[in-house]
């Protein structure tokens, strides 16, 4: 057990095996980003998928819609400290994404409309566990929450979930993106607070 | 590393408005922060239940004590204890200090404009005492955007500098109550008045954006629009946790 102070009772929220470590509820959904949001109008958008081998696939967003769609019910954890339970989403899994992807890559760069990126190992991108989400609560994903389309990789801290969603590039490395060159770490599991490197 | 948690002596503490109070802290082997980095602070209480918040450094020395100004939210959890309750000689825990984006460094040379919705001003304050302190003479424009002359932080400070220092120009808007012989009445913040106080785009400043949600989302956008690079806007939000920091 830290310091204590005594004076300070703080505000208890219910104990839920929910939230990880560190860690509390919240009923907003906060804007958390490192400058101003880009603005993609659908037409313009594409998501694409690139391999070390030279292989690039690219959907336009009427490909992506076509694709089959899946409800997402799951709580998401921001590295600031809250974290927002049994959120709904709308997307297109990483699954289906990569089904014709063949590669010995064990390293993705999420790119972002507006520079932004962030490294995942591809195995916390596969198996039903990250999706291209567009849909929050009902509605088309809000432009200041990513909108068009935002990377959902729930099971790691949010900052992975790439707002503004471009496209993966595999790589051989596990090379840091834009949080993980500053500060941030390299994986972000909350389950074991991989907060800060 | 910055992520193990760390004992902190509270070393000072004074008001800096009639809602928020600038605390002293002490680290053994702490070489200070880089202007715009945070903390994590730990408090637990008796029974060992523990609350984690964020705040900004406003120092800027390369040494073992760093000061947070913390503004006392009216349903917080944290900061009234921080505010109220903490006394000098007291210890708390602290994890950092982190960050590595919302930074200035001495070795920047772009111009720089700040623009500061109320307790916004933290991290940019740090920013500006790093910047006066050191040789780059690089010029630094702050937009402080205030409710009411009395909710402003450092305010005598920032009033010397603004009469002393050759490379600070210092602007402020009012949006509720202006000071005495104020020229214009106090108004909501516009994108008109936004950028008559800054650099223009042509002097190629790098923008340092820091207040509530709203603030930042607003002047963000109002910059984009007119014509300053989405690259060299660094923004910092808060008050954007729930509202119980």
């Amino acid at each position: 057990m830290g310091i204590i102070s005594s004076g300070f009772h703080g505000r208890r929220q219910a104990e839920n095996p929910a939230t990880p470590p560190g860690q509390y509820e919240t009923g907003s959904f906060p804007v958390l980003t490192a400058g101003p949001a880009p603005d993609i109008p659908t037409e313009d958008w594409e998501f694409f998928i690139t391999t070390g081998e030279g292989q690039r696939q690219t959907w336009s967003w009427e490909a992506f819609m076509a694709l089959p769609q899946a409800d997402i019910r799951t709580d998401i954890h921001c590295v600031t400290s809250w974290s927002k339970l049994g959120t709904s989403w709308r997307g297109v899994s990483l699954d289906t994404l990569f089904e014709d992807v063949q590669t010995t890559s064990e390293f993705t760069t999420a790119h972002s409309y507006g520079g932004y990126t962030t490294n995942l190992p591809l195995r916390d991108l596969l198996d039903g566990r990250s999706w291209v989400a567009w849909e929050f609560d009902g509605a088309p994903l809000e432009r200041a929450h990513g909108g068009p389309a935002r990377l959902l990789v729930p099971h790691l801290y949010f900052w992975k979930s790439a707002k503004w969603i471009n496209g993966i590039e595999l790589t051989q490395e596990d090379v840091p993106g834009f949080w993980e060159s500053n500060g941030y770490h390299i994986h972000g599991d909350p389950w074991r607070e991989e907060r800060y490197s | 590393m910055s992520t193990l948690w760390r004992v902190a002596d509270v070393v000072s503490g004074y008001p800096e408005t009639e809602t928020s109070r600038t605390i002293g802290l002490r680290v053994d082997g702490l070489m200070g922060n880089l202007p715009g980095q945070h903390i994590d602070i730990r408090l637990t209480a008796e029974d060992g239940y523990t609350a984690v918040r964020s705040y900004s450094v406003a120092s800027a020395g390369r040494d073992e004590i760093m000061e947070i100004t913390v503004d006392e939210l009216a349903n917080g959890e944290v900061s009234p204890y921080l505010v109220r309750d903490l006394a000098v000689g007291d210890q708390l825990e602290i994890r950092g200090p982190v960050g590595g984006w919302f930074v200035w460094r001495p070795t920047d040379t772009n111009p720089v404009q700040l623009i500061a919705g109320g307790s916004g001003i933290v991290p940019l304050m740090a920013m500006i005492r790093a910047h006066e302190a050191s040789e780059n003479t690089s010029p630094f424009r702050l937009l402080y955007s205030l409710k009411s002359p009395e909710a402003g932080f450092y305010r005598e400070e920032l009033l010397t500098l603004s009469e002393k220092s050759r490379k600070l120009t210092i602007d402020y808007v009012y949006t509720r109550k202006v000071p005495q012989g104020w020229p214009t009445a106090p108004k909501r913040l516009t994108a008109e008045t936004l950028l008559a106080n800054i650099l223009p785009p042509d002097f190629y400043p790098e923008t340092f954006i820091c207040g509530q949600t709203i603030f930042v989302e607003t002047v963000s956008e109002w910059l984009v629009q007119a014509g300053y690079p989405a690259a060299s806007i660094k923004t910092e939000r808060f008050g954007g946790t729930g509202g119980t920091r």
